[in-house]
C-alpha cells in the first residue's frame, strides 16, 4: 500500500493563503487571550496547580443534580463545580485559597459542607488537591522558564546540527504552534493544570520532530549534487512530496492512538489528550505551511551563501536580496560546516 | 552476515532477559494517580521569617530524618520522603488508608516537655499590669470595637448562671434575673466556684471591666489552683492579648501561660484551660528512650507509657521527690495534654494519660515521640489525594485504550507495510519490553501522564520505523539491489531519526528539570521511551529485516 507516492504538490506556492489562514487563527488565539484577561482576569483558566487553591473531586453513589448540589453549597455563593464522567455521579468542586489559610482547613471544611449537606447518600472524595499559593506562583515561573529554555535549547542544536536559519524557522513554526494552543486553551477557558503544561511541551517536541524530519530532506537535498543550483521553491516543494507519505502516516498514527485515548482513556486526561490531538494536527500543519515557507522568507530576505549561488546558477525564483555586507562572510562559515556534517552522514 | 546476525540476536535476546528480570524483580511502581494515596508538600513553618537560611536548612534536614523514621514506623510501604531545594520536603504515601491519620503523624513537632504549674497567686499580681499594657498597646477604641469578644465573658457569666439554676430544674430562679439567680446557685463545688468568683468579679467592675481590664475578664478561675477557665468564644481574643509583643514582655520573667489541648464542659458551656506553668521544662522529650501506647488496667483509657533516659530519670525522681502534692503539667507542641498531682517520687517509668482520646491517638503519640521531635512545626503547603477507586478506573482506562492504540498501530502498520510491518510490529514488541524494564530499573513511577508519554514515545518508535520504511521504498524506486537498498535506507534514514529523537529529549530533560510530581514521571517515561525507541529502530528493526533477508536469495524481492 502507497499513499501519497508521487505527490508533487506545490505547497509552498499556496502558502499566502498558509499566512492568512495562520494569521486569522493567530488573531482569534490573541482575541481569546485579551477577552480572558478582561473577563476572567487571567489570560488562561489558571487551574489550582498555579493559582493555588482548593480541588475536591466527589462521588455519590446515584446520579446526583449538579444545580441540587449547587444550591447546597451555597448557591449563589457556592464555589465553582463541574460534573465529569458520563454517569453524572461525579463533580469537581473548586474553592480558591483564601491568603494565609492552611491548606488543611480548606479541605475539611469542603468536606465537612457536602458530608452535611447529603448525610444520606454515600459519597466516595476520589480526590483531593490542595496547593498554597505560594507554590502555584512558583509553578507558573516554572512552567514558563521551561517552555523558554526548550526554545532556546533547540535552537542552539539545529543550529549547530543544521544551520542557524533552519533553528529560526524551526522556532518560528513551534512559536505559531504554542500560541495556537494557548489560543485553544484560552478560548475554551480549558483548565490549566500540571499535565496541560506537559501537553504543551510534547506539542512542542511533536512539532519539531515534524519539522526536523523535512528539514533533514531539504539539508539533503540541498546538498546532494547539483542541489544548490536548484530553484530553492522547487527543492523545498520536493522535499516536503517526498516526506509527505511519512508524514501523513506518522501523523495518521498517533491522531489513531490519541483518539484511543480520548474516547478510553477517562476524564482525568481527557483535557490533557485534547490538547495533544490539536497540536498534531497544527504541528503537521506548521512544518509543511510555516516552516517551510519561513525557511525560504529568512533565505530571501537576508539571503545566504547558498542562494546567492542558486542565482548564480541561473535558476529562477524568489528573488533574494543582496546580502547585507559584512554578514556573507560568517554564514559562508556556519553554512561551509553544516555541509561537512551532512557531508559526513551521507 | 550470518555470523553478525546470531551475534545481534543474542544481544537482543540478553536485553530483553534484562529487562524481563527488572520487570519481575522489581515490578512496575504506580503512581499516587494511578493506585491511590498522598502527595504532601510541606515547609518549616516560620511565617514571621526569624530563622535565618542556615537554621531553616538544618532544620528541614533533621525533620526529614524524624519524617523517615516515623514514616517506617507507620508502617506505609515504599513511601517517598524527598528533600526539595532548601527548605521542602516531599512526602508520598501510596494506598495508605487513614490519610487524616498520616497527616497528624507528619506534622506533629512532638515536642514533649514536663512543667510544673504554678499557683494563681504566682501570677494574679501581674494581671493588672498586662491589662494596663494591653489597653496602651491597642488603645481602648479599638478595644471596644472588639466587642463581642471582650463583651463576651460579662454576657457568658450571665448564661453560666441561668443555665446552671435551671439545671438544677428551679425556673423560677433563672426567671428572677441574675442576683438571685447567683445567689441559688447551689451547683456542684466546681461551677459554684467559678460562678461566684466570676460573678463577683463582673458585679464589682461592672461594664467597662472588659475594657480596662481585658484579659482578666476572659479569666476565670476553675477548681484547680494554677488553671484559668477560658470561654471557648473568648479564646480567640485571649490568643490576640498574649500574642502582642508587648504583652509578652510584661509577662512575669519564670511564668508561661498554656492552653490545654482539649476544651473542657462545665455545666453546658464550652471552656478552655490555661495554665499557669514554670517557664523551664525539666524534662524534655530529648530525654526520652521509649513510649509505648498501653490501656490503663484500671479505667481502661488509652494512655502512654514512657521511659526516660538514666539522666533523665535522675532528674524527675528530683523534681518529683521535692514536690510531691504539686501539679505536674505534661505539654505536648506547646498544649497541655494532662497535668497530673504528683502523688510520690517518680522514676524513669512514666505514662500520659489520653482521657478523651482512642488508642489509635495513643499509639499515634507514642510513634512520634519514639521518633523524636521536629526541629520545628512544618506547615502543609501542598496536598493532593487519589483515592484508591479512582485510580483503579485510570489503571483500567489507560490499559484498554493503551491496547487499542496499540492494535490501531499494529494494524496500520500491517497493512501499510506488510512482511516489513510485520517485522517492524516485533520491533515494537521488543520496545514495549524495553521501555517496561527501564522504567523498572530505575525505579520510575507509572502516572497518568506517564502513560500519555509512553504513548506518544510510541509513536515516536513508529515514526522511526516509517521513516527507514520510506527510505527502502525509494532507494527500491531508485532501482537498488534489495541489500543495498535496505543497507542506505537504513543510513539515509539516520540523521532524521537522530535529530528528531534528540530534539524531544531536549524538551523531555527541561520537562524533568522544571517539573514536579506528574510532570516529571512523564519526562521519564517520554526519555526512557526516546531512547527505547532509537535503539529499537536501529538496531532491533535492522536486525529483524536481516533476518528476513538472509532467508531469502539476493534477488527475491521484498515486501515493504
Amino acid at each position: 500500500m502507497r499513499l501519497f507516492g508521487n505527490a508533487r504538490y506545490r505547497f509552498i506556492e499556496a502558502r499566502r493563503k498558509a499566512y492568512v489562514f495562520s494569521a486569522l487563527v493567530l488573531a482569534v488565539a490573541l482575541a481569546s487571550m485579551v477577552v480572558n484577561i478582561v473577563a476572567i482576569g487571567s489570560w488562561q483558566n489558571y487551574g489550582v496547580d498555579f493559582t493555588g487553591g482548593s480541588l475536591v473531586q466527589v462521588r455519590f453513589d446515584e446520579t446526583m443534580d449538579a444545580a441540587e448540589l449547587r444550591s447546597a453549597l451555597g448557591g449563589a455563593q457556592a464555589p465553582p463545580i463541574t460534573s465529569i464522567g458520563n454517569e453524572g455521579n461525579e463533580f469537581v468542586i473548586r474553592a480558591p485559597l483564601a491568603e494565609d489559610r492552611e491548606v488543611e482547613a480548606v479541605a475539611l471544611e469542603i468536606r465537612g459542607q457536602i458530608q452535611g449537606a447529603f448525610p444520606n447518600s454515600d459519597i466516595e472524595v476520589v480526590r483531593t488537591e490542595l496547593v498554597g499559593p505560594k507554590i502555584g506562583a512558583e509553578l507558573q515561573q516554572k512552567a514558563a522558564l521551561a517552555i523558554l529554555f526548550s526554545f532556546a535549547l533547540t535552537l542552539v542544536y539545529l543550529a549547530i546540527r543544521f544551520e542557524f536559519r533552519f533553528g529560526v524557522a524551526a522556532v518560528i513554526a513551534t512559536v505559531h504552534d504554542s500560541l495556537i494552543t494557548l489560543g485553544f486553551l484560552a478560548l475554551f477557558r480549558v483548565e490549566i493544570a500540571l499535565p496541560t503544561v506537559a501537553a504543551i511541551l510534547t506539542i512542542i517536541g511533536y512539532s519539531l520532530n515534524d519539522t526536523i524530519v523535512v528539514f533533514d530532506r531539504v539539508r539533503e537535498n540541498l546538498n546532494a549534487k547539483g542541489g544548490r543550483r536548484e530553484d530553492p521553491v522547487a527543492l523545498v516543494n520536493r522535499s516536503i512530496n517526498e516526506t509527505l507519505p511519512r508524514t501523513v502516516l506518522t501523523s495518521g498514527t498517533t491522531l489513531g492512538v490519541l483518539m484511543a485515548l480520548l474516547i478510553f482513556g477517562g476524564a482525568v486526561i481527557r483535557d490533557f489528550t485534547t490538547v495533544l490531538i490539536l497540536g498534531v494536527m497544527v504541528g503537521t500543519y506548521s512544518s509543511i505551511f510555516v516552516a517551510s515557507p519561513a525557511l525560504l522568507e529568512i533565505q530571501r530576505r537576508w539571503g545566504s551563501k547558498d542562494l546567492v549561488e542558486a542565482q548564480r546558477g541561473g535558476s529562477r525564483g524568489p528573488v533574494g536580496r543582496t546580502p547585507p555586507p559584512g554578514r556573507p562572510r560568517k554564514r559562508k562559515k556556519r553554512g561551509r560546516k553544516g555541509r561537512r556534517v551532512a557531508g559526513a552522514r551521507a | 552476515m550470518l555470523k553478525s546476525l546470531r551475534g545481534r540476536i543474542i544481544f537482543i535476546a540478553v536485553i530483553l532477559g534484562i529487562c524481563g528480570y527488572y520487570i519481575y524483580a522489581n515490578g512496575l511502581k504506580l503512581g499516587l494517580d494511578l493506585q491511590g494515596g498522598m502527595h504532601l508538600v510541606v515547609e518549616i513553618d516560620d511565617p514571621d521569617g526569624t530563622l535565618t537560611d542556615e537554621a531553616r536548612a538544618d532544620a528541614i534536614d533533621r525533620a526529614e530524618t524524624v519524617l523517615r523514621t516515623r514514616i517506617d514506623e507507620l508502617g506505609v510501604e515504599e513511601p517517598l520522603i524527598q528533600k526539595v531545594g532548601s527548605d521542602r520536603i516531599i512526602v508520598e504515601l501510596a494506598g495508605i488508608s487513614d490519610e487524616n491519620q498520616a497527616k497528624d503523624v507528619i506534622r506533629r513537632a512532638a515536642f514533649l516537655e514536663f512543667k510544673l504549674v504554678r499557683s494563681w497567686v504566682d501570677f494574679a499580681p501581674d494581671l493588672p499590669r498586662i491589662d494596663r499594657v494591653i489597653v496602651a498597646t491597642l488603645g481602648a477604641d479599638s478595644l471596644s470595637s472588639l466587642g463581642r469578644d471582650v463583651q463576651a465573658p460579662t454576657s457568658s457569666i450571665e448564661e453560666l448562671l441561668f443555665g446552671a439554676a435551671s439545671e438544677e430544674g428551679d425556673s423560677a430562679a433563672a426567671a428572677e434575673g441574675g442576683a438571685e439567680a447567683e445567689a441559688d446557685a447551689a451547683v456542684g463545688p466546681e461551677v459554684g466556684q467559678v460562678a461566684q468568683d466570676e460573678a463577683a468579679e463582673a458585679d464589682a467592675e461592672e461594664d467597662d471591666a472588659s475594657v480596662l481590664s481585658p484579659f482578666t475578664a476572659l479569666l476565670n478561675q476553675g477548681s484547680e489552683d494554677g488553671v484559668y477557665l477560658v470561654s471557648e468564644e473568648d479564646v480567640e481574643a485571649a490568643e490576640l492579648f498574649l500574642s502582642i509583643p508587648e504583652v509578652q514582655r510584661a509577662m512575669p520573667r519564670d511564668i508561661s501561660l498554656q492552653w490545654g489541648m482539649d476544651p473542657v464542659a462545665l455545666t453546658g458551656r464550652i471552656y478552655r484551660q490555661l495554665y499557669v506553668l514554670n517557664e523551664d521544662a525539666f524534662i524534655t522529650g530529648q530525654m526520652l528512650e521509649n513510649a509505648v501506647s498501653a490501656r490503663d488496667q484500671q479505667f481502661n483509657t488509652p494512655q502512654v507509657q514512657f521511659e526516660l533516659s538514666r539522666r533523665g530519670g535522675r532528674r524527675f525522681a528530683e523534681v518529683t521527690g521535692q514536690n510531691v502534692g504539686e501539679f505536674l503539667a505534661i505539654v505536648l507542641d506547646g498544649e497541655v495534654v494532662s497535668a497530673p498531682v504528683i502523688r510520690d517520687r517518680i522514676g524513669a517509668r512514666g505514662q500520659i494519660e489520653l482521657g478523651g482520646s482512642t488508642l489509635q491517638e495513643a499509639s499515634d503519640l507514642a510513634l512520634v515521640l519514639r521518633a523524636g521531635a521536629l526541629p520545628a512545626p512544618l506547615r502543609i503547603m501542598e496536598e493532593r489525594t487519589v483515592g484508591p477507586s479512582l485510580g483503579q478506573d485510570s489503571v483500567d482506562q489507560g490499559r484498554v485504550a493503551g491496547m487499542i492504540g496499540l492494535v490501531l498501530v499494529v494494524l496500520i502498520m500491517c497493512t501499510y507495510y506488510r512482511v516489513a510491518g510485520i517485522l517492524s510490529v516485533f520491533a515494537l514488541g521488543v520496545y514495549v519490553v524495553l521501555v517496561l524494564g527501564g522504567l523498572a530499573m530505575f525505579g520510575a513511577t507509572l502516572t497518568v501522564p506517564g502513560i500519555a508519554g509512553l504513548i506518544l514515545s510510541v509513536g515516536m518508535a513508529v515514526d522511526a520505523n516509517v521513516l527507514i520504511f520510506e527510505r527502502i521504498r525509494e532507494e527500491l524506486d531508485a532501482g537498488r539491489a534489495v541489500r543495498t537498498a535496505v543497507e542506505d535506507g537504513f543510513g539515509n534514514a539516520l540523521s532524521a531519526i537522530v535529530d528528531a529523537n534528540l530534539t524531544t529529549l531536549i524538551t523531555a530533560l527541561i520537562l524533568f528539570q522544571f517539573g514536579t510530581g506528574p510532570v516529571r514521571g512523564f519526562a521519564v517515561t517520554l526519555s526512557i521511551g526516546i531512547l527505547a525507541s532509537f535503539f529499537t529502530a536501529l538496531y532491533v528493526t535492522r536486525s529483524f529485516f536481516f533476518m528476513y533477508l538472509s532467508r531469502k536469495r539476493a534477488t527475491d524481492p521484498i515486501s515493504i
